[in-house]
């Protein structure tokens, strides 16, 4: 019945910090990876997969089946799968095992988790030139799979995984949000829904739903709870909403730009609608899902990839099922500043290789990683919810756009609302965007989010949200998440801080050293003369 | 020659200096950063292993004092101003740890319960050496701001102070058996409670089919060490129960009871009365009877 309940979520300053420690000089180091010239049969080979899951058992599942093809294929490589569902508990978890050497093989991750990851040296296995490997590179002629080549890959989603000039992870699958909307609720409240959502739209139809009437019962849905807008992903809404006013948030390199004036107004706005109870957001109220299936919202904005739990008829639940209410659900682009230029976040799961002493164990993680994107698996990992395939050769195939034809046909494979989820990605690859990658993108993008979390409990609280306040907020989540400490990227220039005492003592002895041996030198030149 | 020796040994003396000093200082953060992520991966199975209030087991003299009222000191709520207390109001209390769930980055996850009734406290305020001085009994005020997340009324954004020379109060259990399915269960939130003469029922299906006692998470997605959901039916009617993994990881007697249910067996359990879009017990103890 239960999804997953809040857990404490695991801080990932701390795990980033302990990277930053431990990075140059704690992780153990590995050689630079070359690709042997032939991938070595006679030995077998033992490989770790740390994979993500939505908390889907189907997903899960296709894990396993494809492992057990890949390992029919290549008899004399294991693969030992670890599950997790939580990609925060993995980035923690990898930082824990590079300090000790002992990562996984292949890592399901986040790009910003892998620039983190790269302050170790040779942690991870740049790709470049396993993609042009003509034997063993994407479409490579000794693979026993009809893998993809790099150039069926969606060039959006294959640069996401670009850091610092090289390729360090594979995409392996993608998502947006989605605004997932009670079209019922908006229509009984005299509005249609425009071609395009906008945030004025949306706070005006938000603004309307939070009309109470005297017994404190809300007049659209007779409950006595209606929270008309709810965000899953704050950090993703406050990104997005910058991106869209084409406001600072960070430049490529690193610099912290997010707080900013229209962050500020950005905040007010929010706040103003917390107030009259028009919007909260899931780590206040709970899944956006479990309100808009109990007809208690109005506009429900989460990832493609929630989109099985969303709308009366959703195959996934954890309401009980007379807490449910019949309306009709719309799967919509999210609100928009700029109707004309709409833009989206892309998300999801990449896939990237930990170096190991032995190339050819590198070898076998690289055969098993690009096995992941073989049609087999793309197509069946992204039917499991509102994920997209990463290739053209899967989304091309006949047996991708045939499910995509199927929509409705059933409230399980063929759920509507899930496959309109995946439709509006498919149709919005140009319009998507994704935040600078460097070491630190982890931590901006928590307090991204931080701010609007922390705004709207201040309203709930009846606490005042002024200048005042507002940089005071600026102030402490600065400080929370170490932003005016981080390095600003792994490329660029860095400010490495005062030199340390014993770094002073010694340059200055050597200095005097060489002082000392000049004189001596030209003492001994004089005296010849 | 000698001049050329004595200068080449100037140098190489130097530069060993250097990297020796260097070296040193490179070992010293490697100890630092590994001691620290040990530290922070042990830190969730430690506290679930150590703080599983036997409440039973360390049966509280305080039992006959159950029905009398807390006396709390100045500014501190009564647990009915707690209850009466709006979401999102600031509230001051005064309870009594039953359990601890975890602790990371100077936050608690923390099961309490005073004479009247229980408070769950997530994520507060509370220093690493704070919380190892937690034990069940302790008495602790915590200043924080009363929540609802899908239906669990807690305390978040909270500070948990140690309340010196506080006395000690294990919450006695109290058995629900005959609340479940009812209004009233929810008025036993967060307390420590035990459920007797429960039937297992099938969790699901494995692989091949057949009907399994237990899954790890709510679908069988998860693995040994995720939580584990279980049901159990009592007059025809079916609850899921859930062993929460920070509670009581794999490590504990209650994860591995679970995982040797069997069909059909009448079971005893004891945990507490967690709250998830309806009621989600976060079992502590599960004891076969038949």
């Amino acid at each position: 019945m239960n999804r997953i309940w809040k857990k404490i979520s695991l801080g990932l300053v701390t795990a980033a910090a302990l990277l930053t420690l431990s990075g140059c000089h704690g992780s153990r180091e590995s050689a630079s990876f070359s690709i042997p010239e032939e991938f070595d049969t006679s030995r077998n080979y033992e490989i770790t997969f740390w994979a993500k899951n939505d908390t889907n058992k189907t997903q899960t599942d296709i894990y396993k089946k494809a492992i057990e093809d890949f390992q029919e294929l290549y008899p004399n490589i294991t693969v030992n799968l670890r599950l997790y569902t939580d990609y925060g508990k993995i980035y923690n978890d990898v930082i824990t095992n590079i300090s000790t050497g002992t990562t996984p093989n292949v890592c399901i991750t986040y790009p910003d988790h892998i620039a983190t990851y790269l302050t170790g040296d040779n942690t991870v296995v740049p790709l470049d030139d396993l993609f042009t490997d003509e034997n063993y590179g994407l479409g490579g002629s000794e693979l026993l799979f009809d893998s993809p080549s790099l150039e069926e890959i969606i060039p959006q989603f294959l640069e996401e995984c670009s850091l610092n000039g090289h390729y360090y992870a594979l995409p392996y699958m993608r998502s947006t949000e989605a605004c997932y909307i009670n079209k019922t609720y908006v229509e009984a409240l005299g509005y249609t829904l425009p071609e395009t959502l906008t945030w004025d739209f949306i706070w005006e139809v938000s603004e309307a739903a939070a009309k109470q009437d005297a017994d404190g019962n809300y007049v659209l849905n007779g409950q006595n709870v209606m929270i008309p807008f709810i965000y899953k992903s704050t950090d993703n809404m406050m990104i997005q909403m910058l991106k869209q006013k084409d406001a600072g948030y960070s430049t490529e390199s690193g610099e912290i730009q997010l707080f900013n004036d229209t962050t500020k107004e950005l905040l007010y706005t929010i706040a103003d609608h917390v107030k009259t109870g028009a919007f909260s957001t899931f780590k206040i109220s709970g899944y956006p899902a479990n309100f808009l299936n109990a007809g208690q919202c109005v506009f429900a904005i989460d990832s493609t990839a929630g989109a099985t739990w969303m709308g009366s008829a959703a195959p996934l639940s954890d309401i009980s099922e007379d807490s449910i209410v019949d309306f009709e659900t719309a799967v919509m682009a999210i609100p928009q500043f700029d109707p004309e230029h709409p833009q989206m976040i892309s998300q999801g799961p990449s896939v990237c290789i930990f170096n190991k002493e032995d190339p050819q164990e590198v070898l076998a993680s690289w055969l098993f990683t690009q096995y992941l994107l073989t049609n087999d698996v793309q197509i069946a990992y992204a039917e499991t919810e509102g994920y997209v395939p990463v290739t053209s050769k899967a989304q091309d195939s006949a047996e991708y756009q045939d499910y995509l034809s199927r929509a409705g046909e059933d409230n399980d494979v063929h759920y509507d609302v899930k496959i309109q989820a995946s439709q509006l990605l498919l149709d919005n690859v140009e319009n998507t965007f994704t935040t600078p990658v460097f070491n630190g993108s982890t931590s901006l993008r928590d307090a991204a989010g931080q701010l609007i979390e922390d705004v709207t409990k201040s309203v709930r609280r009846k606490q005042e949200v002024n200048d005042e306040s507002m940089e005071e907020l600026f102030d402490e989540v600065t400080s929370l998440y170490h932003l005016n400490e981080s390095s600003a990227s792994s490329t660029g220039k860095q400010d490495l801080g005062p030199m340390p005492r014993t770094s002073i003592i010694l340059l200055t002895a050597l200095a005097a050293a060489w002082v000392l041996i000049i004189a001596y030198v030209l003492s001994q030149k004089l005296r010849k003369k | 020659m000698k001049k050329s020796v004595a200068l080449f040994l100037t140098l190489s003396l130097t530069a060993a200096l250097s990297g020796s000093a260097l070296a040193s200082e490179t070992e010293t953060e490697t100890e630092v950063a590994t001691e620290a992520a040990a530290e922070t991966e042990g830190t969730e199975t430690e506290a679930a292993k150590e703080d599983t209030a036997d409440a039973e087991t360390e049966a509280s003299e305080d039992a006959s004092e159950s029905e009398s009222a807390e006396e709390k000191s100045e500014g501190v709520m009564t647990y009915a101003e707690y209850m009466d207390a709006a979401i999102d109001d600031e509230v001051v209390i005064e309870t009594y740890v039953q359990a601890k769930q975890s602790w990371w980055e100077d936050k608690a996850t923390l099961y309490t319960q005073d004479r009247d009734g229980a408070y769950f406290i997530y994520d507060a305020a509370c220093s690493e050496e704070d919380y190892e001085k937690l034990v069940p009994g302790t008495k602790i005020k915590v200043t924080g701001y009363k929540a609802e997340w899908s239906g669990e009324i807690e305390v978040m954004d909270g500070t948990v102070e140690i309340v010196e020379g506080g006395d000690e109060y294990i919450a006695p259990i109290t058995d629900v058996t005959d609340l479940l399915g009812t209004d009233e269960l929810i008025d036993h939130q967060n307390e420590y409670v035990e459920f007797k003469g429960l039937t297992v029922e099938a969790a699901g299906q494995d692989e091949d089919g057949n009907d399994v006692a237990f899954l790890y998470n709510y679908d069988g997605s998860g693995t040994d060490g995720d939580d584990l959901y279980f049901n159990a039916s009592l007059n025809g009617e079916t609850y899921t129960f859930t062993i929460e993994s920070y509670l009581c990881d794999n490590t504990t007697d209650v994860y591995a009871a679970v995982k040797n249910l069997e069909i059909g067996q009448t079971i005893d359990m004891e945990g507490f009365l967690y709250w998830y879009e309806g009621v989600n017990p976060h079992i502590t103890s599960v004891t076969v009877v038949e």
